[in-house]
């Protein structure tokens, strides 16, 4: 079973967001997502000042088995990158919501972020595509 | 390794295994609106007797002429030795193998061709090779897209140098995918106006062709800074054999060029008519994982031996799918096995020497044509192993004239513009001697005689 922290909004692309008290957003993958994909070898983070519209691509996480796009869980401008994820992608694989974080992004429309899935919807998200 | 087909019990075995009654089978669930019935366009199969045939009398349209032409494919010494060994039962395919790590001798092979194309162009990584020069640089304009995230331009500014051929394959490949292909104003010298680099909106990349479609040699120095000064990566198309005199697109201006490509037929790929010929692309390693194609690496195994293997394979059709950063997942490993033996035959003096008597020769053409027949220089920039020249007739009569007497003249320039209609494309390379050339002006003047 994978951790799904209750404080955060997630995605059905397995994606996860914290909102911070200033008002930006902490993104990353989540540790069913980590799983999914085994241990990663690469992480593409997006640049500082890039303008992402929601659902575009803004990372790419590259495992021994695969590579898949990360998509912007919402507008927004990025502010922040994890640049130790250039060094070490593993840190995804460790602590997926934690250390491993992919981006902070100041959002366009807050009520994007307040209508993702909360942590007991994408619980079972993840158990109902599990059965599929 | 050996390439045996597989035989029809092969094939029945497979089919059995799962549950298929034919071959037809697997493709059912493409929905018959979708598939096409047969080709229209393409003529009934040939026997091998008669394309045979066919290909020597079409081959031989094109011999028996002195070839002073280029424009983008250049008539080169081959030593013998280097098809004797690339046709090798061992190497004989164009193609990387399947199950690629059984065949390290081909991964090594393809492995010391990166390493030669890298060291060449100044640039950290190669990938095997593409199918040509012109593919290669619409890969190369839709890698720079890829890689200048930073960019929300999708126009590409080309040197006014760039090949016309080129830029409307680029645009074949990659204009369905949004880019826009712009050319830079010329100066009367031949050279781009670089100041024009910054006159407009800022493109996402900029293409410098040195030496030009007409052999001129641009200021790439600035052309590369200024394009670096709005933001825009640098793609280098170059002819791999100059480099051997010129300096590598990656010292070019402050930062060096960002991508380098090109035709890679000059080294050891004779000209048959057209080809095959093979494109080169090699990059920065800050870019590898926008670098379309194969690329060999090489590793250590368990036993601490070195071994080769295709690496960073995440970028391929195979694992990312309609997100690979191309649909080429082979090489041109026939015409790359042929290159890697010539530049190994050649090594750096050889190829420093065939690319001094290049430009000797040419320089030798260009000054006889100039004192002897009246012919003028079109750019006054310097050139490598072409220049385009003003005849005091049309290029189309003169090459008709010359061909008759035994000359393959040159290209003619009226063919990309009206306007150049009196303009030759002549080039000469370290297969003609001075004997040679004075032959053909000898030819010239007769015909330029007659002309009057």
């Amino acid at each position: 079973m994978s951790n799904v922290p209750g404080d955060l909004k997630y995605t059905k692309d397995h994606e996860w967001v914290r909102i911070e008290e200033d008002g930006s957003v902490v993104i990353g993958i989540t540790d069913h997502a980590q799983q999914a994909l085994g241990d990663l070898v690469f992480v593409e983070v997006p640049e500082v000042d890039q303008t992402l519209t929601s659902g575009e691509g803004v990372a790419v996480v590259e495992s021994v088995k695969a590579a898949s796009d990360v998509y912007a869980p919402c507008a927004g401008t990025v502010v922040e990158v994890n640049g130790a994820l250039a060094d070490q992608p593993e840190l995804i694989n460790s602590d997926p919501y934690g250390e491993g974080w992919i981006a902070r992004l100041t959002p366009a429309d807050k009520g994007e972020v307040d209508a993702m899935m909360d942590a007991a919807t994408y619980d079972q998200f993840l158990i109902e595509t599990e059965d599929a | 390794m050996p390439f045996i087909p597989h035989t029809e019990a092969d094939i029945r075995h497979m089919l059995d295994a799962i549950g298929a009654s034919s071959i037809d089978d697997l493709f059912d669930e493409i929905p018959p609106a979708l598939r096409i019935d047969g080709l229209d366009d393409i003529p009934p199969a040939m026997s091998e007797m008669q394309v045979t045939r066919l290909m020597h009398e079409r081959a031989a349209a094109d011999a028996g002429l002195a070839c002073f032409i280029g424009a983008g494919a250049y008539e080169h010494h081959v030593p013998a030795a280097v098809w004797q060994l690339a046709t090798r039962g061992e190497f004989y395919s164009a193609y990387t193998p399947y199950q690629a790590e059984a065949s390290q001798g081909t991964l090594q092979l393809i492995y010391e061709y990166q390493s030669m194309m890298a060291g060449l162009t100044g640039m950290d990584v190669s990938n095997a090779s593409l199918y040509d020069g012109a593919s290669a640089m619409a890969e190369a304009a839709l890698m720079a897209v890829r890689a200048n995230r930073r960019s929300k331009s999708r126009t590409v500014l080309c040197a006014a140098g760039t090949s016309d051929i080129y830029r409307r394959v680029a645009v074949a490949i990659a204009g369905t995918q949004g880019l826009e292909f712009d050319t830079l104003p010329m100066l009367a010298s031949g050279q781009t106006d670089v100041d024009a680099v910054a006159s407009g909106p800022a493109p996402v990349a900029v293409v410098i062709q040195q030496p030009g479609f007409f052999g001129t040699l641009d200021e790439v120095d600035r052309l590369t800074d200024a394009a670096h000064a709005v933001g825009a990566l640098v793609i280098a198309v170059v002819n791999p054999l100059s480099l051997a005199l010129l300096k590598p697109p990656g010292e070019w201006g402050e930062q060096g060029a960002d991508i380098v490509c090109g035709e890679g037929q000059p080294l050891g790929v004779p000209l048959s008519s057209g080809g095959p010929y093979f494109g080169f692309l090699t990059t920065r390693k800050s870019y590898v994982r926008q670098m379309p194609g194969r690329l060999v690496g090489r590793t250590i195994d368990k036993n601490g031996n070195a071994g080769y293997a295709l690496t960073l394979q995440a970028r391929e059709q195979h694992i990312r799918r309609s997100k690979a950063t191309s649909n080429i997942c082979t090489n041109q490993g026939l015409a790359v096995t042929a290159a890697t033996i010539h530049m190994g035959l050649l090594g750096e003096p050889g190829l420093s020497e065939t690319a001094s008597r290049c430009v000797a020769g040419t320089q030798r053409l260009v000054d006889g044509m100039v004192r002897d027949i009246g012919a003028r220089r079109v750019f006054s920039a310097a050139f490598f192993h072409e220049a385009l020249l003003e005849l005091p007739m049309t290029a189309a009569a003169f090459n008709v004239a010359m061909a008759e007497r035994g000359y393959a003249a040159g290209y003619d320039a009226g063919q990309l513009d009206r306007e150049r209609a009196n303009q030759l494309l002549v080039c000469v390379t370290e297969t003609k001697t001075d004997e040679d050339i004075d032959g053909y002006l000898s030819a010239a003047r007769e015909v330029v005689d007659a002309h009057v």
